[in-house]
């Protein structure tokens, strides 16, 4: 297969297309922009509906639209769009509509900056807006990777009618890296629930609604069902060297791949360490974890941010094995020199400086 | 015998729960026929509001959105990009649409999309308790404004028909009362006008309806069609702001 070189957030547009999705809803921000820029056109080219909206709000309600019609549709944004989105993804999963929403984190909070962060992870993973729900989040650390969970994200939103979202940050946007562009499979199922005009059939409803308290409980609970199914059947993980591991990192997306730099330069030490990437941020690969670390001495989280996802990381080891953290805040990049201190000291049976 | 009134096939059997004298239950009635007459129930989608009317998908029969607030002018805009072939309306309030979502409303003018909007402007918040909506008269005592919305403070009501008329985008707009017989027959051809438009591929269409509240009003059915009569239509005048204009000539065609 033909490999060519693509910036991340064009290759995002390019797997959506990919995947069959022919509208995309946005509004600019830094560092997504290359995303719409490349939108425009491809859409174009396969007969799709690009439409700049008037703020992230109406994006994701024109996604809303779209996809209770029956499309398959994207939206993208950085942080501070994301948050606007909010309401309107609650409002998709409480309608329960397939949407890929695509975050490319940048600083915060407030207008923070426009630099690589991975600061919306509780947002992204605990809720965002309001009520019972939840996404699937996939967290790509390649170009390549972005293409191949961009296409399963339209699937998976498709198979359990749920948003699904593409948290990446402004370096995995900006990078550029060789992907294989292949030809797709694209099997959207038939979309009975859908507004089409209600010809022949009794009319089809796009709702969050459930004025009666039992109801509105019930429609919760087939929720909390389905949300349960996602999470017993999409934890995804990477393990780099991670079997005879004695300290353990965890990190996602860019900081996983600086986390690896540091590992590799330990490994030449002789330290024995190694690495858990979490791909699937929601559901969080808990037990996977809790098993690997069972061997190992101590776990260090790497993360850009002030530590988020590290609290999955204690609940999933629950008290057992000690806990550190180095992160980097407000747009800055963890350094591998410095990684691979905290991993010394941790070595020597000392604590990582938290 | 010959049947002269019958319920209009696109509402269903369920009993509006609309307060007593309430008029959103005529401007429901006036679009279903308005959809009869076209014969587009089955090929028609709408999108309601928050607000009185959020219910509107139970009375009518269609396929149909349940928006977020303020925000079905997006919601409709992205069913009509995947469904340009069908006709799809909005129905909204006067704070959904002119408070909360002025932004979608605009935009949604501004870009032309061809859809059908039913404003219902009944200058109140009725669903949540009679509070100052952005086109209460002033001097209008809500649960929000107790003594009488002042000017100085909390601003002139917004005329949504003249405003959206400014925009290029905007095909059609008209303001319309349903407070009598007469003006419920002239809102019926403004609202076909509306939905003509779209089906003739003309761009946005929006129609102000003038409604009443008499529950947060605090007056009686009646009186409360009066007091729409002697003191919103002096300052939201009916009648049609924008109509659509014929394509231009190419010069040398022959009529
Ligand atoms: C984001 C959000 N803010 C506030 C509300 C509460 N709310 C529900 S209906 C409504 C006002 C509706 O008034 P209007 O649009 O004039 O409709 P009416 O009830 O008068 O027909 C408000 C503020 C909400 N549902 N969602
Ligand atoms: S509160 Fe007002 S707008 Fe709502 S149903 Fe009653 S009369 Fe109608
Ligand atoms: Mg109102």
């Amino acid at each position: 297969m033909a490999k060519i070189l693509m910036k991340g957030n064009e290759a995002v547009g390019e797997a959506a297309v990919m995947a069959g999705c022919r509208y995309f809803f946005g509004y600019p921000i830094t560092p997504q922009s290359e995303l719409p820029h490349y939108m425009v056109k491809r859409l174009a080219e396969v007969g799709g509906v690009f439409l700049q909206a008037e703020s992230e709000i109406g994006a994701v309600n024109m996604s809303f639209g779209a996809a209770g019609s029956g499309a398959r549709v994207m939206t993208s944004s950085s942080s501070p769009g994301i948050s606007l989105k909010q309401e309107g993804i609650s409002y998709l999963a409480g309608a329960e509509l397939p949407v890929v929403i695509v975050n490319i984190m940048r600083g915060g909070p407030g207008l923070g900056n426009i630099q690589p962060t991975q600061s919306d992870y509780f947002q992204a993973t605990k809720g965002g807006g309001h009520g019972d729900y939840n996404l699937i989040v996939l967290a790509p650390a390649s170009v390549q990777e972005i293409v191949d969970l961009t296409i399963d994200a339209f699937d998976l939103a498709d198979k359990y009618r749920n948003p699904v979202m593409i948290l990446g940050d402004g370096v995995l946007g900006q990078m550029m890296e060789p992907v294989e562009i292949r030809e797709v499979q694209v099997n959207v199922p038939e979309k009975t629930w859908a507004t089409t005009g209600a010809k022949g059939r009794k009319p089809n409803l796009i709702n969050s609604l459930y004025i009666v308290a039992e109801r509105c409980e019930e429609h919760n609970l087939r929720l909390q069902a389905k949300f349960k199914q996602m999470a017993k059947d999409n934890i995804r993980y990477e393990d780099y060297l991670a079997d005879d591991a004695e300290i353990l990192l965890v990190a996602y997306g860019t900081s996983a791949r600086i986390a690896k730099g540091a590992i590799d330069r330990a490994r030449e030490q002789g330290i024995k360490v190694g690495l858990v990437r979490p791909i699937s941020l929601w559901p969080f690969p808990y037990e996977h974890l809790a098993e690997v670390a069972q061997k190992v001495k101590s776990v260090l989280v790497v993360e850009m941010s002030a530590g988020q996802m590290i609290e999955d990381v204690r609940l999933a080891l629950n008290g057992s094995k000690p806990v550190d953290f180095y992160g980097r805040l407000g747009g800055m990049l963890p350094v591998t020199s410095e990684i691979l201190r905290e991993i010394e000291k941790l070595a020597k049976g000392g604590r990582s400086n938290g | 015998m010959v049947k002269v009134f019958e319920r209009p096939k696109s509402l269903t059997e369920k009993p509006f729960h609309y307060c007593p004298g309430c008029t959103h239950g005529i401007i429901h009635r006036l679009v279903a026929e308005t959809i009869d007459e076209l014969g587009i129930r089955e090929t028609t989608i709408g999108v309601g509001p928050v607000g009185c009317s959020v219910f509107i998908y139970e009375y009518m029969d269609l396929d149909f959105h349940q928006a977020s607030h303020g925000r079905a002018p997006a919601v409709a805009t992205g069913v009509k990009r995947v469904h340009p072939d069908k006709t799809v309306f909005v129905y909204q309030g006067d704070g959904d649409l002119a408070a909360i979502g002025t932004a979608e409303i605009v935009h949604a003018a501004a870009r032309g999309e061809r859809i059908t909007v039913i404003f219902v402007n009944n200058a109140i918040y009725g669903m949540t308790g009679g509070q100052m909506a952005p086109t209460t008269l002033v001097g209008m005592e809500t649960t929000t404004s107790p003594f009488g919305r002042n000017k100085e403070t909390q601003g002139s009501p917004v005329r949504v028909s003249e405003m959206l008329s400014t925009l290029d985008g905007a095909a059609y707009v008209a303001r319309v009362s349903v407070h009598d017989p007469k003006h419920v027959i002239q809102a019926k051809k403004a609202i076909r006008k509306a939905f003509d438009n779209q089906m003739n591929g003309v761009g946005f269409s929006l129609v102000e309806v003038l409604s009443t509240c008499p529950t947060n009003w605090g007056l009686h059915p009646i009186e409360a069609t009066k007091w729409l009569a002697d003191n919103m239509i002096p300052y939201y005048p009916l009648g049609e702001f924008k109509v659509p204009t014929a394509p231009a000539k190419v010069e040398g065609e022959v009529e």
